[in-house]
């Protein structure tokens, strides 16, 4: 008797369960779509959400901390002393800028969203922004240069640079030679900062 | 013919071959307003919107879907056999087409109003095996393979519980010829088969209950016969990739789709012409008249065919065993036991 | 049927079984298939190689690799620990912060540092969201492995609100980089917590939803009952973890018998399978065993949220993370197993070498084992059922 049993009761779950089934799709027939029809309406994103990175230039002081937490090395950044004459400014949260950034390039299609680079940066002029919609044909549009150093520029700084540190090199080579060396002046030290 | 004795023309091949393109013309719409519903029926089921960029709320996609397989690229890969490849998809629909000459779509037209109508939709329909073994094997892909045996394991076994349902009906109303069929539930939903026919009320509440089972298990294994959910082990996506359309594309996978289409509306319009009256109003005499049956017919398959999309939506899948299993030890006993009992009840 | 003897790595089928049939022999001969990197349910790039005899499976070879993407490599050219991090989130990509908590808390326990109560909590809060969100990407797949597409829209939905808590919490969808060494990079931000309590009773009903559709229809149970049958011994031996590990009845999971963090405070019980509508061990076990750890789940983070207490979460993060030289394996409870870090420092701020114990590799490995005498339709199923993310099995 036990398999007739068995057979009939496999019958009528079959069909109960199918049954219950078929009564929670038709109920989802009329309940209306979740669907958010981008382009036409756009999610708005949450204050912390992680997208394109956007650089400050004016704030940056050229300390190279996002380039060296950047986990994919995406962040490229050349920096040029500056000589005590030139006065390059204070940046919005109060740092001394002592350094030019002719080069601060983020190649954002190495870039893994991480959001790494920002915790460290002093001034916080590194940010990730919401804007996830830059795509483009060409992949190298896709490295941003972020610097605004016109090349005249660069090439003042640079040669500025350049004899000052020669001129640093003779000092320091005629302190070397006389009787009495002077203790060379120590360059200020960029504060090491710890991901906040 | 009689839509020809209708309009006043003669019987000259001109005519027979316009009288025999109709059922095409109304595939062709059929499917163009099916693909649609079942677009848009699976994305509100599962919570979502399906296409609304082309045309009003999606209407343009099934042209959009045509258009593209129009152009695609016809290929036929190296180590196929190309005849056979080639012959396939024309099989297939071939078979299901010729069903189609025997449908009863309104009291003045049918396409041949031969004798036999069911047993011939039956025997041309089983056509559609040979053109799926075709594909899977002319594929030369071991997957297609799978798929087209599995298949033809199927449609075969399945055909045993669709032949006792249909002799059911036919026990009941009498003839093999489905626009007699259709006639003799004319008169009012009271009259359909499967509520019993018109038959005197105490053998009617005593067949009721066959006959509502018959139809279920009919449209059941309908459903297996056009290898959808949850019998759609030959076509399955997620095993076989595409079963034995897998090497097809273009035109030719445009066929097949087109013939699954139809074979969806051949099943449903045969267990509508004998179990839900056919082309006559439920109303009885009101609402009837030429068009109005055409009407009813079409509202009525499209109607099976709806509850075809919805189910293959809410089901997983059978295994080729299990699907062997139902056919063969519940189907079928069943239907033994519904004729038996319907014979009986007929007799007394 | 008879176990096939170890097979050769350049096998070629045996055409020697005979049948006879009114006395003329017929040659059969087992057929080589190959499952590719591109098959619509192998959860990813996953090549099984299986050799079959009609339609009953022989043996099923899996061949791995194709994601292969030199995590353990990267890891040691790291200049700091921290960098690991967003490495070790994209191994499993979808149970991405039971990772970062795995890893951070290898270099925790090497650097004996002690985390706040509240960093604590909020681990564990996120870790639950993400087990949940892990587990609703495994069953939806797995029912479109069935052949059931309904349901994997449904989980996709419920995912999308815990998606946006965690958009909400560090700003990432799916690679968070939210829990750090010492601690997690933000504060849960306002509105939280108020969001976290709506989203657990908001889906408790939805959990009863799916199993309706889903786990107690009768043809799904035809198809996962009895199939796939990982014996207690066998998979105590093969060293599966998580619900592979559950579902053949053992009663083992570390968040209970290995503890790490605050999963002592709350009240849940481990879900085991225990052959319900099949035989202890099979393909529906592991699915139940899956629903029921999402609502053990959502029990917890309602505990959590109401005994959440305040804190600063960022003070224990250490200002340069240079363990001492040694090294130490910690193993943490992932939606998919156990997950290991070993770690061998040699005392300078990057890793010497950093060796991932990816659970979804391990159970992989039981494959051929539980789908022997299977039919081709039940692979795609035992394949479903491990779980596989391939990120973590190719690392």
């Amino acid at each position: 008797m036990d398999p007739v049993r068995t057979y009939f009761r496999n019958i009528w779950l079959a069909l109960s369960s199918i049954a219950i089934g078929m009564r929670i799709t038709m109920k989802h027939l009329f309940v209306p779509s979740v669907t958010v029809q981008y382009p036409d309406v756009k999610l708005k994103l949450p204050e912390r959400a992680r997208n394109r990175l956007y650089v400050n230039i004016d704030d940056c002081i050229g300390c190279d901390q996002c380039s060296m937490a950047c986990p994919v090395d995406c962040i490229t950044i050349e920096t040029i002393k500056s000589t005590p004459d030139q006065d390059l400014g204070v940046t919005s949260t109060g740092h001394k800028k002592r350094l030019h950034v002719p080069k601060f390039d983020i190649d954002i299609a190495k870039c893994c969203y991480c959001g790494l680079c920002v915790y460290p940066c002093p001034t916080e002029c590194i940010v990730m922004t919401d804007v996830y919609e830059f795509s483009e044909f060409d992949r190298n549009n896709l490295i941003y240069n972020f610097s605004v150093m016109t090349p005249a520029e660069v090439e003042t700084a640079r040669v500025k640079a350049k004899k000052a540190e020669e001129e640093a090199a003779a000092k320091k080579a005629a302190a070397a030679a006389a009787p009495k060396p002077a203790p060379p002046a120590s360059p200020p030290p960029v504060p090491p900062t710890e991901p906040t | 013919m009689e839509l020809l004795q209708h309009i006043g023309l003669e019987q000259n091949l001109l005519t027979i071959v316009l009288v025999s393109a109709l059922p095409l013309v109304f595939i062709l719409l059929y499917a163009l307003v099916t693909l649609y519903l079942e677009m848009k029926v699976s994305a509100h089921i599962q919570d979502r919107l399906a296409y609304m960029r082309t045309g009003w709320h999606g209407v343009l996609q099934p042209f959009a879907d045509i258009l593209k397989l129009l152009q695609k690229e016809d290929t036929v890969p190296a180590a196929a056999d190309r005849f056979l490849f080639k012959l396939a998809p024309f099989v297939v629909f071939a078979g299901t087409y010729a069903g189609f000459a025997a449908i009863p779509f309104s009291s003045a037209y049918i396409g041949s109003n031969i004798n036999l109508g069911v047993f011939f939709i039956i025997a041309a329909s089983s056509l559609v095996v040979i053109g799926i073994l075709m594909g899977g094997w002319a594929s030369n892909n071991k997957w297609s393979i799978f798929g087209a045996i599995r298949s033809a394991a199927q449609m075969v076994s399945y055909e045993i519980p669709t032949a006792l349902a249909i002799l059911i009906a036919v026990m009941i109303t009498g003839s093999l010829n489905l626009q007699e069929v259709t006639q003799y539930q004319s008169g009012g939903i009271q009259n359909w088969v499967v509520f019993g026919g018109s038959l005197p009320l105490t053998q009617k509440l005593l067949i009721l209950p066959f006959t509502l089972l018959t139809f279920f298990i009919l449209f059941i294994a309908s459903i297996a016969e056009v290898n959808r959910t949850p019998f759609d082990l030959p076509e399955a996506e997620s095993e076989l990739v595409q079963g034995f359309n897998t090497e097809y594309s273009g035109m030719r996978f445009a066929m097949f789709y087109l013939a699954e289409y139809a074979n969806m509306f051949l099943v449903s319009a045969v267990a509508v012409s004998l179990f839900l009256g056919g082309w006559s109003s439920p109303f009885g005499e009101a609402l009837s008249g030429p068009l109005w049956d055409l009407f009813w017919f079409v509202a009525k398959g499209m109607f099976l065919v709806f509850v075809q999309i919805w189910i293959r939506w809410t089901l997983p899948r059978l295994r080729v065993d299990q699907l062997m299993y139902t056919s063969w030890k519940v189907l079928t006993p069943f239907l033994f036991l519904c004729v038996f009992a319907v014979g009986l009840i007929l007799v007394l | 049927m008879d176990q096939p003897k170890a097979l050769p790595t350049n096998y070629v089928t045996q055409p020697d079984k005979i049948a006879t049939s009114k006395g003329k022999t017929v040659r059969t001969e087992e057929m080589i298939i190959n499952m590719g990197p591109q098959h619509p349910s192998t959860h990813g790039v996953l090549r099984l190689e299986i050799i079959v005899d009609g339609e009953i499976i022989v043996d099923a070879i899996p061949h791995i690799g194709y994601l292969h993407r030199c995590f353990e490599k990267h890891a040691e050219h790291m200049t700091n620990y921290q960098q690991v991090i967003p490495y070790a989130d994209r191994m499993d990509y979808v149970a991405s912060m039971n990772n970062d908590w795995a890893f951070a808390l290898a270099i925790e326990r090497m650097m004996k540092i002690e985390v706040p109560e509240r960093v604590e909590y909020i681990r564990v809060i996120m870790a639950e969201l993400q087990r949940i969100a892990s587990h609703l990407v495994a069953l939806g797949t797995y029912g479109i492995d069935a052949g059931a597409f309904t349901p994997f829209l449904y989980c996709f939905r419920d995912r999308e609100e815990i998606l946006d808590l965690f958009e909400m919490t560090c700003g990432a969808r799916l690679l968070y980089n939210y829990i750090w060494v010492g601690g997690v990079s933000h504060d849960l931000p306002q509105g939280f917590i108020e969001q976290a309590k709506e989203f657990c009773t908001y889906f408790k009903p939805k959990i009863k939803e799916f199993n309706d559709l889903l786990t107690y229809n009768e043809i799904f149970i035809k198809r996962t009952a009895h199939v796939g049958v990982l014996p207690r011994d066998v998979a105590i031996n093969y060293a599966c973890s998580g619900p592979m590990l559950r579902g053949s009845g053992v009663h083992w999971d570390l968040r209970r018998d290995d503890p790490y963090s605050v999963y002592h405070k709350f009240e849940w019980e481990v879900q085991t399978g225990k052959g319900e509508v099949g035989t202890v061990g099979d393909c529906w076990d592991r699915h139940i065993v899956r629903v029921r750890e999402m609502e053990q789940s959502v029990k917890i983070i309602e505990q959590a949220l109401a005994s959440i207490p305040e804190g600063n979460v960022q003070s224990a993060i250490p200002k340069r993370i240079r363990p001492e030289p040694g090294d130490i394996y910690v193993r943490t409870e992932t939606p998919r197993g156990e997950l290991g870090f070993y770690v061998i420092s040699d005392g300078s701020g990057s890793p010497y070498r950093v060796k991932a114990r990816g659970p979804a590799f391990v159970n992989l490995s039981v494959l051929p084992e539980i789908s022997r005498g299977a039919m081709i339709a039940d692979l795609t199923l035992i394949v479903g059922s491990v779980d596989i993310v391939l990120g973590e099995v190719d690392r």
